[in-house]
C-alpha cells in the first residue's frame, strides 16, 4: 500500500499532471471511456443494484457526461491567476490568487450510486490537477472491479490509479499521507477517516448523511406532492442519501398521502413491482435484514412484503409513527416512508431542530411565506423546495453537508475548488525602497499616524484619488527620511 | 458541577432562541468591537508593551489598526456578504428560484495564540459574529473565544473588558492553559478556529473529529526566503530584517531563513548589519522598537538555537529581559536544530545553494510553508519559485505585505494548515454555503419524464435533450 502511494506521488512531482493540456486530455479519455464502454459500466451497475439501463444512464452516466463537459468548457478559465483588489500600500503591485493542485488526492467511494459518486469527484481532482487514489466501495463488486480494470486504459497509469479492498485495506490506505481526502459514506466512518486525516494535517470532504425531513404543508397540490416523493424516495430503493427520510404533516392529511403515493407506485411500478425493471434491490444481505428490523412494531399503511433471496422489500409507507422508535432513530437507506404526524409547522420545525441537520431538507407548499420560514429556521446541507433531490442536479450549487451530515461541498466549480489550494500571490518590485523607510524603526508617533492612515484607508476608484495618494505617500516618506536621517 | 458545560449550554439555547432577533442587535455586537477598539487603545497598548516589548508602532499597525479595518470592513459588507447569492441555472431549472443562503454554524470556538493577541483573537471574531448576519437568520454563531493564557496582561484584558463590549448571550471567554483547552475541546462545537503550532493543529483536529466538527487551522513552518544574485543587497536586507526581526522574529509568516548563493552572502552580511544597526541602533537592546520573546520557554528554546552554525551578526542574549539580539547565522547545517523546526525568533540562518533549482529543490524537500519569498529584480525569477513551489501564501520582493490586503486569502496548506481567513474569506468561513432551490408546484408534465416505467423511447428523449442544451443537466 505505502509503496502504491509512494509511487502515485512520485508521478505528482514529475509535474506530469499540471500543464492545462493534459488535465483536458485526461478528462477527454475519461469521457471516452463513458462512452466506448458504457455497456461494460451499465452492465457492472445491473450487476450491484439491480438497476435498469435507463435508470443507470438518468442517474449515474448522464450526471458524469455532464460534469465532464462542464469541466472542459470552463477548466481554462479557472485555472488562471485571478486579480483581486489593492489597497494604497500595494497599489502598484501584482496581486492575485492563484490556484493549485494540492498533490495525492484519496477518493473513497460509496456503493449507492457507485459510478457517479466516484467519479464525479475524481473528475474535480483531476481537473485540479492532482494525482488521485480510488478506492471505490467493496460492497458495489461489480463496479469496483470495472473501475479497476477501465481506467488505467484510459487514463494515466501512474497518476491515477484504483485500489480495490474492504475494511481492512482502507484503514490501511488511511494510515498513508494525502493531501485531501474525499470520503463518501457514513458518518460512523467519517469520524474515522477524519481522526485517520488529522495525524497528517490532511483537509477533508466528507459527504455523509442523515434523515432527511419532508414537511408536507396543508396548502398543497398532494397529487403532485406524492408524486414527486414517491419518486425521490423509491429511487434506487431509498438508497440514495438525499432521498427524503420521512415525511412530517398534519395528522388530518395522513390518509390521503398514504392513498396517492399508494396509487403513484401502481403507476410507477406496476401491479406486480417484483417485475419492475425500474425498481432496484437492496445492496447486500446485511442492508436488507437491517431495513426489515425498521419495520418492527409499525404500522404499515401499505407494502412491507419482502422476499430474503432477492433482497426484494417493497414500498412502504407507515403511519402515526412514533418518533422514539427504531425507524426514526438511524438513516433508513431504504424503501420505507415513516410518517409522523405533527399538529403544524412550528411543531416541525422543532422536530427538525432538536435532530441533527439533515443533508437535505424538503418542505412542499403553495405558501411562500412558510417555505420561507422552514428555510430560516432550520439548517441543511441543502434544500429543495416543492420537489425532491433537484438541488442535487445543478452543479452551480456546492453540494455538501452541515454538522453531522458532512462538511466540505463538490459539484462543478466547488469541486475545482475543494481540490486546489487557492494561493495569494502579491509581486512588488525591489525599486521605491524609499517609499519603505515610513514603515522602518526607529519609529515614531507620526510615523504610527502614517502607518494607520494607509492601512485603513479605502482604496478609492478614481484614479486621481490613486495617484494622489501614491504621491502623499511618497512625500510622507520624504519628509520622514530629512526628519530622521 | 461543569461550569464549562453550562456556559456551553446557555450559549447554544441562545443560539436557537435568537432566531427570533433582529438583524441590528448582530451588527451591534460588530460596533461593539470597534468601540472596544477604540476606546481601549492606551490599555491595549500597555498590555502588548508587557507581554512582547511591543513598540507603539508594532502595537498600531499590526494589532490594533488590523483589527479595526476588519470590523470596519465587515461592517461596511455585510449586507453584500449575507445576502442570498443567486445560481446560474440549468434547462431544467430554469423556471425555479436558485440561491446560495449565507447560515451561520451554531456554536464557534476560536483559539488563540499569544504572538500577536489582540489581532489573532479578533479578526477571526469579527468572522465568525459577522457571518450569516443574515435578514432571513438573525442569530448568528455564538462564539467561545480561548485566548492564550501566554500573553497574560492582554488575556486579562480580553476576559474583563471585551466582554463588557459584546452581548453574553452571544460570547463567552474561557481561560486557562493545556488542560483546560482540553476539556473544552471534548464538548461538541459547530466550528473550530485555531491558530498555533502543527503539533496542536493535531490534537485540535483529533478532537474536532469526534464530533465532525469542521476547522480552520492557521499553523506554521519555516517560511524560506530565496535571495537570487541579481538584486540590490541593501534594499533586501532592509526587508528581509524588518520582517524577520518585527515582534521579535515571532511571526507566523516571518521569513524563517534565507537560501542564497555564497556570493550573495558576502554582499548580504554587511547590508544586513547596517540595516540592523539602523534600525535598533548600536545597543539594540535598549531600543524601544525591538520586542522580547514572550516567556522563559521560548528564550530558552532559542537561545540554544545561537549554537547553530556560525553567529555572523548579533548572538548576544540576556534572560533577566528575554532578550535576544537580532541575529544572522551562518555556515549552517540542514539537519541542525535551527533548520529543523520553525525558529519563531530574532535569529535568521542563511542556507547557501549554488542555483535557483538547487533552492526549489531545496524548499520542495521540505512541508509546505505558510508563506514564502523570493527577491530578485529579474520578475522571471521571482514567477519561477512561485510556479516551481507551493505555500500558504507568496509575496516577492516583499516580507508579509500579502497578510495587509484583506482581498488575499489567509492560510496554510499542507503542514502549514487548512482553511483561510481575513475579509471576506473570514466570512465565507464562518458561514455554512446552503444550497436552495425552489421549484414550482407546476410543470409537472416535464417531470413525467422522470418517471418510471421508462422506456427505450424515454431514453432516447433524454439522450436528444442532453445533446441540445449541452450543458450539465440531469434527471429531466
Amino acid at each position: 500500500m505505502e509503496l502504491e502511494v509512494r509511487r502515485v506521488r512520485q508521478a505528482f512531482l514529475s509535474g506530469r499532471s499540471r500543464p492545462l493540456r493534459f488535465r483536458l486530455q485526461q478528462l477527454e479519455a475519461l469521457r471516452r471511456m463513458v462512452q466506448e464502454r458504457e455497456k461494460d459500466i451499465l452492465t457492472a451497475i445491473a450487476a450491484d443494484l439491480c438497476k435498469s439501463e435507463f435508470n443507470v444512464y438518468s442517474q449515474e452516466v448522464i450526471t458524469v457526461l455532464g460534469e465532464i463537459d462542464f469541466m472542459l468548457e470552463n477548466l481554462p478559465e479557472w485555472v488562471t491567476a485571478k486579480p483581486v483588489k489593492k489597497n494604497v500600500l500595494t497599489m502598484l503591485d501584482e496581486a492575485y490568487i492563484q490556484p493549485q493542485p494540492l498533490g495525492v488526492v484519496l477518493i473513497i467511494g460509496a456503493w449507492n450510486y457507485p459510478f457517479v459518486l466516484t467519479i464525479q469527484p475524481l473528475i474535480g481532482a483531476i481537473a485540479a490537477g492532482n494525482a488521485v487514489i480510488i478506492k471505490p466501495s467493496e460492497l458495489s463488486e461489480n463496479t469496483a472491479k470495472i473501475l479497476a480494470k477501465l481506467l488505467p486504459q484510459y487514463l494515466d497509469q501512474d497518476l491515477y490509479i484504483v485500489i480495490n479492498g474492504g475494511v481492512e485495506e482502507t484503514t490501511e490506505l488511511l494510515k498513508q499521507r494525502f493531501d485531501h481526502i474525499f470520503y463518501t459514506g457514513n458518518t460512523a466512518v467519517g469520524k474515522i477517516v477524519m481522526e485517520a486525516a488529522a495525524k497528517h494535517l490532511t483537509p477533508v470532504t466528507l459527504e455523509l448523511g442523515g434523515k432527511s425531513p419532508c414537511y408536507i404543508d396543508k396548502d398543497c397540490d398532494l397529487d403532485i406532492v406524492c408524486r414527486r416523493i414517491t419518486w425521490g424516495k423509491y429511487m434506487n430503493c431509498g438508497q440514495t442519501c438525499i432521498a427524503p427520510d420521512y415525511i412530517l404533516c398534519e395528522a388530518s392529511l395522513q390518509n390521503q398521502i398514504v392513498w396517492k403515493i399508494k396509487e403513484t407506485v401502481k403507476e410507477f411500478y406496476g401491479e406486480n413491482i417484483k417485475e419492475s425493471p425500474d425498481y432496484e434491490r437492496i445492496i447486500n444481505l446485511r442492508h436488507f435484514k437491517r431495513i426489515l428490523s425498521l419495520l418492527e412494531g409499525q404500522k404499515i399503511a401499505f407494502g412491507g412484503e419482502t422476499d430474503e433471496a432477492t433482497r426484494y422489500i417493497a414500498p412502504t409507507v407507515l403511519t402515526d409513527v412514533d418518533p422514539k422508535t427504531k425507524v426514526m432513530q438511524e438513516e433508513i437507506f431504504g424503501p420505507i416512508l415513516p410518517i409522523v404526524p405533527v399538529k403544524n409547522v412550528d411543531e416541525a420545525i422543532n422536530f427538525i431542530n432538536e435532530r441533527e441537520k439533515p443533508l437535505a431538507l424538503y418542505v412542499f407548499s403553495h405558501n411562500h411565506k412558510l417555505i420561507k420560514r422552514m428555510i430560516d429556521e432550520t439548517s441543511s446541507g441543502g434544500v429543495t423546495g416543492n420537489d425532491v433531490i433537484m438541488h442535487f442536479t445543478l452543479n452551480s450549487f456546492p453540494f455538501g453537508g452541515v454538522g453531522s451530515s458532512g462538511m466540505g461541498a463538490y459539484h462543478g466549480k466547488h469541486s475545482f475548488d475543494t481540490f486546489s489550494h487557492q494561493r495569494p500571490c502579491l509581486l512588488k518590485s525591489l525599486k521605491r525602497e524609499g517609499a519603505n523607510k515610513l514603515r522602518y524603526p526607529p519609529n515614531s508617533q507620526s510615523k504610527v499616524d502614517w502607518g494607520k492612515f494607509f492601512l485603513l484607508k479605502r482604496f478609492n476608484k478614481e484614479k486621481l484619488g490613486l495617484l494622489l495618494l501614491t504621491f502623499l505617500g511618497i512625500v510622507a516618506a520624504v519628509l520622514v527620511k530629512v526628519k530622521y536621517y | 458541577m461543569d461550569p464549562l458545560g453550562d456556559t456551553l449550554r446557555r450559549l447554544r439555547e441562545a443560539f436557537h432562541a435568537g432566531r427570533t432577533r433582529p438583524a441590528e442587535f448582530r451588527a451591534a455586537q460588530l460596533q461593539g468591537l470597534g468601540r472596544f477598539l477604540q476606546e481601549n487603545k492606551q490599555l491595549l497598548h500597555d498590555a502588548l508593551a508587557q507581554d512582547l516589548h511591543k513598540s507603539a508602532f508594532e502595537s498600531e499597525v499590526s494589532e490594533v489598526a488590523i483589527s479595526q479595518g476588519e470590523v470596519t470592513l465587515a461592517l461596511r459588507n455585510l449586507r453584500a456578504w449575507m445576502k442570498d447569492e443567486r445560481v446560474p441555472k440549468n434547462l431544467a431549472t430554469q423556471l425555479d428560484s436558485a440561491f446560495i443562503r449565507k447560515e451561520p454554524f451554531g456554536l464557534v470556538l476560536i483559539i488563540a495564540p499569544w504572538n500577536y493577541p489582540l489581532n489573532l483573537t479578533l479578526v477571526p471574531l469579527v468572522g465568525a459574529l459577522a457571518a450569516a448576519l443574515s435578514l432571513h437568520c438573525p442569530a448568528g454563531n455564538c462564539v467561545v473565544l480561548k485566548p492564550s493564557e501566554i500573553s497574560k496582561n492582554v488575556e486579562k484584558i480580553l476576559a474583563e473588558v471585551l466582554p463588557q463590549y459584546v452581548d453574553q448571550s452571544c460570547f463567552a471567554v474561557v481561560l486557562g492553559g493545556p488542560q483546560e483547552t482540553g476539556q473544552l475541546l471534548e464538548h461538541r462545537f459547530d466550528y473550530i478556529f485555531f491558530t498555533g503550532s502543527p503539533r496542536v493543529g493535531k490534537i485540535v483536529m483529533t478532537a474536532a473529529a469526534k464530533h465532525l466538527t469542521p476547522v480552520t487551522l492557521e499553523l506554521g513552518g519555516k517560511n524560506p526566503c530565496y535571495v537570487d544574485d541579481n538584486c540590490d543587497p541593501q534594499t533586501v536586507a532592509n526587508r528581509v530584517a524588518w520582517f524577520r526581526y518585527f515582534n521579535a522574529g515571532q511571526t507566523c509568516v516571518a521569513p524563517d531563513y534565507v537560501l542564497c548563493s555564497p556570493e550573495m552572502q558576502e554582499r548580504l552580511l554587511p547590508a544586513l548589519q547596517s540595516t540592523i544597526t539602523r534600525f535598533y541602533g548600536d545597543d539594540p537592546q535598549s531600543s524601544p522598537n525591538l520586542g522580547r520573546i514572550i516567556n522563559q520557554k521560548q528564550f530558552q528554546r532559542l537561545r540554544a538555537l545561537l549554537g547553530c552554525g556560525r553567529v555572523a551578526i548579533g548572538g548576544q542574549s540576556d534572560e533577566s529581559d528575554r532578550y535576544i539580539a537580532p541575529t544572522v547565522l551562518v555556515d549552517v547545517q540542514e539537519m541542525e536544530p535551527v533548520m529543523q523546526e520553525e525558529i519563531f525568533g530574532p535569529i535568521l540562518p542563511i542556507v547557501n545553494v549554488q542555483s535557483l533549482d538547487e533552492a526549489i529543490e531545496f524548499i520542495n524537500r521540505r512541508e509546505k510553508p505558510l508563506a514564502l519569498y523570493a527577491f530578485s529584480n529579474s520578475s522571471q525569477v521571482v514567477k519561477r519559485v512561485l510556479t516551481q513551489t507551493s505555500s500558504g501564501g507568496f509575496c516577492g520582493n516583499d516580507g508579509f505585505m500579502h497578510m495587509t490586503l484583506a482581498s488575499l486569502p489567509f492560510g496554510g496548506v499542507g503542514a502549514s494548515g487548512m482553511g483561510r481567513y481575513h475579509g471576506k474569506f473570514s466570512f465565507d468561513t464562518f458561514s455554512h454555503h446552503r444550497a436552495c432551490l425552489l421549484r414550482s408546484p407546476g410543470m409537472e408534465k416535464l417531470n413525467a419524464l422522470r418517471y418510471p416505467p421508462q422506456s427505450p423511447r424515454r431514453l432516447r428523449m433524454l439522450l436528444v435533450a442532453m445533446e441540445a442544451q449541452g450543458c450539465s443537466c440531469t434527471l429531466l
